[in-house]
């Protein structure tokens, strides 16, 4: 029986995740190459699910929802660099801090005022919606799986782009010294918009997929935000490979605290406090992270 | 000439003097304050359209008076509520305060509101704390809505009448969420197979849930407003839970601020309330028929108590002919509870708070297709809270 536990449990760590790892790998690319703290990318999360939504409303089908509101929001992503963030690379992280926290509070009025204040409704499409027994006694949903699939397709995906690409050769360069790929006649300019825009739309996807398991509404991405730092400070900044592994860890620590003391008759503060615990360990053993991009 | 100019100037000057009895002219200022950002925006929506459908059914004067409605927001932050009653009090001059939905918040204002040397009534169309039913009770601070554990209470005392063993218990881990388990485990007899509380805000619960599924539990009691109860109920009917074991839960977590969300997953769940949609007296028939009317959708309980706490300050300036300016009078008018709620019978306690019913309603679907809460029938008649008998009403 608890070995069945555990296994359910570890599935739903992998699965919270990859979900993580989708939004972090985003951030982590902002952060590295630009060396800009993204607040607002929350935002673009719930951006995601809303236009999912939406979409799934007009087209009658998730499948298709889903890639339509990626694209939705890389528009965004694409609008909101060039008109917010672009002047800001330059400033100082308090500036920037201020600036996206701004941000958050105008994609959540916008939100309100497109979409009411209320949760809006995405299902799980029929053909995902059953149960499979993978583990005995504990029916897991089709659902949670495919998002776990996706999320691992996605990583491969990300890891082709970023290994065998010049364009993943030249996010690299950037992560690693960006003065100096400048200096070398790449239009960084162009190179920051597009890796803007493409975290974006890795947002849009981990919101569009938790919209049918959590819930849809405003400010849905601000405690997904909070993790995800987390995950980027585990995994070294700028390293997607990082990103990855410190996600995965993150979902399962997340998971397994949040059970675990309880069930020894331990205070369920240490739930909460799990993550930051790890997070705290491994600055103190590896400062820079996991994987450091910047040698 | 000049006496003729004399007799002119009065018979203008009297009859405008005649006109103005020395209050009601006056009128009345009322603060809502509500939480109108963030993801409860649409708990303080209900606030303000229940309380404004109100001053509209008193014809644009409650009681008569010339109303004023101030509406501010909270930001669900008690010390942005605190500083909105500070203005409300201090540079609106208000007469009563109103709103507040949540408890944290009222405890970080209650002070501002009741400590003003004016006199100004503060009547809660939601939070119901219970430091202020009992030690921390007040002449000027009345709650037209519930004491908080009540709901959880009627649902304690229903699942022991049904007859179930083993209960498994959640809520957020919060002031709010001990006080709604507290208050079950208060009136339920059987045996609590796990009480687990979760992070404030958290809408991923599959760790919570496989363990839940693995204690094996007769039922689940759970407390979780707004989206994370929307989470709750989707990933409890997602792993397949909800027809092996049913699921028990207060309007808060049943209401039409949850369902549009849920969608079918919540049908068939049980909820305890004080209120439904589908409550059958003739107030409550006109304020669910007006407010459709008007805001096109149904209302939440959230919206059903600002009318009432605006009906019931409407009954009270009727009392007094529309004047607030004698406060002893206000008050005991106020204590009086002359008014038709949308519950039903409604009388106020020692400690400012109802004695009212409370039911037993299941998630089903209207005749148009919409997810409402239905009336199974009732659990506690006239119930009273656990906390007057500390309250030493001056």
């Amino acid at each position: 029986m608890a070995t069945l536990l555990f296994l359910e449990q570890t599935l739903n760590g992998l699965q919270l995740g990859v979900t993580l790892f989708l939004m972090a790998a985003g951030l982590t690319l902002v952060f590295g190459i630009m060396n800009m703290v993204n607040l607002a990318h929350g935002s673009l999360y719930m951006v995601g699910a809303f236009l999912t939504a939406t979409f799934s409303q007009w087209t009658g089908s998730f499948a298709l929802a889903v890639p339509l509101a990626v694209a939705g929001t890389f528009v965004v992503g694409l609008a909101v660099e060039t008109v917010a963030l672009r002047t800001l690379y330059a400033r100082d992280h308090l500036d920037q801090v201020l600036a996206t926290f701004g941000l958050i509070l105008f994609f959540n009025e916008l939100v309100k005022i497109v979409w009411g204040p209320v949760a809006i409704f995405i299902d799980v499409p029929a053909f995902l919606s059953g149960r499979v027994e993978l583990i005995p006694g504990a029916p897991y949903p089709v659902y949670r799986l495919v998002v776990l699939a996706v999320g691992l397709a996605v990583a491969l995906g990300l890891w082709w782009l970023i290994a065998k690409t010049r364009i993943g050769m030249l996010i690299r360069a950037g992560a690693s010294n960006r003065e100096m790929i400048g200096a070398l006649g790449v239009d960084i300019k162009r190179l920051y918009t597009l890796v803007f825009a493409l975290g974006a739309a890795l947002a849009a996807l981990a919101g569009a997929m938790a919209g049918p398991i959590y819930v849809v509404e405003i400010g849905m991405g601000d405690s997904m935000l909070i993790k995800t730092f987390v995950v980027i400070v585990i995994g070294g900044i700028g390293s997607i490979r990082g990103a990855f592994v410190a996600a995965i860890i993150v979902g399962v620590v997340d998971t397994f605290g949040r059970i675990v003391p309880a069930q020894l008759g331990l205070p369920t503060a240490i739930a909460e406090m799990a993550i930051y615990i790890l997070m705290a360990a491994v600055l103190f053993w590896k400062p820079a992270g996991l994987f450091a991009a910047r040698a | 000439m000049l006496r003729r100019t004399l007799l002119a100037a009065l018979a203008v000057a009297v009859p405008a003097l005649a006109v103005q009895p020395a209050a009601a002219q006056q009128g009345v200022k009322i603060g809502l304050i509500t939480t109108q950002s963030g993801p409860n925006a649409g708990l303080g929506r209900d606030m303000v359209d229940g309380f404004n459908l109100a001053i509209r059914h008193a014809g644009g004067r409650l009681g008569g008076a010339p109303t004023e409605l101030i509406v501010g927001d909270d930001q669900f932050r008690p010390d942005a509520g605190k500083a909105m009653a500070e203005r409300m009090v201090q540079r609106d001059r208000v007469d009563i305060v109103t709103g507040v939905i949540f408890s944290n918040i009222m405890l970080a204002l209650s002070d501002t509101v009741l400590k003003d040397r004016r006199g100004v009534f503060l009547v809660s169309g939601n939070a119901g704390p219970s430091e202020l039913a009992g030690k921390d009770c007040h002449p000027n601070f009345f709650a037209a809505s519930w004491q908080n554990d009540n709901t959880h209470e009627a649902m304690g005392q229903h699942m022991t009448n049904a007859g179930i063993k083993r209960a498994y218990i959640m809520a957020p881990n919060y002031p709010a969420g001990r006080d709604a388990l507290a208050g079950f485990k208060r009136f339920f007899k059987g045996e609590i197979a796990g009480e687990v509380y979760t992070q404030l805000g958290q809408t991923d619960y599959a760790a919570e849930l496989a363990a839940l599924r693995a204690a094996r539990p007769d039922a689940t009691y759970i407390f979780y407003p707004g989206g994370m109860g929307v989470a709750y109920i989707r990933q409890y009917s997602q792993l397949g839970l909800m027809p092996q074991v049913p699921l028990f839960a207060p309007s808060f977590t049943a209401d039409q601020t949850i369902l549009p969300g849920v969608g079918d997953a919540a049908l068939g769940m049980f909820a305890s309330t004080y209120w439904s949609e589908s409550l059958g007296n003739p107030a409550n028939q006109k304020f669910v028929a007006d407010f459709e009317a008007a805001y096109n959708r149904i209302p939440s309980p959230y919206a059903a108590q600002s009318y009432d706490a605006a009906m019931l300050i409407d009954s009270a300036l009727k009392a007094t002919g529309g004047s607030i300016a004698n406060k002893d009078a206000f008050r005991n008018a106020l204590r009086a509870a002359n008014f038709q709620s949308t519950r039903g019978p409604f009388k106020f306690n020692t400690n400012h708070f109802p004695i009212q019913n409370y039911y037993l309603t299941q998630i089903g679907k209207d005749e148009k297709g919409r997810l409402v809460n239905q009336m199974r029938g009732i659990i506690f008649s006239g119930h009273a809270d656990a906390y007057a008998s500390q309250c030493k009403m001056r």
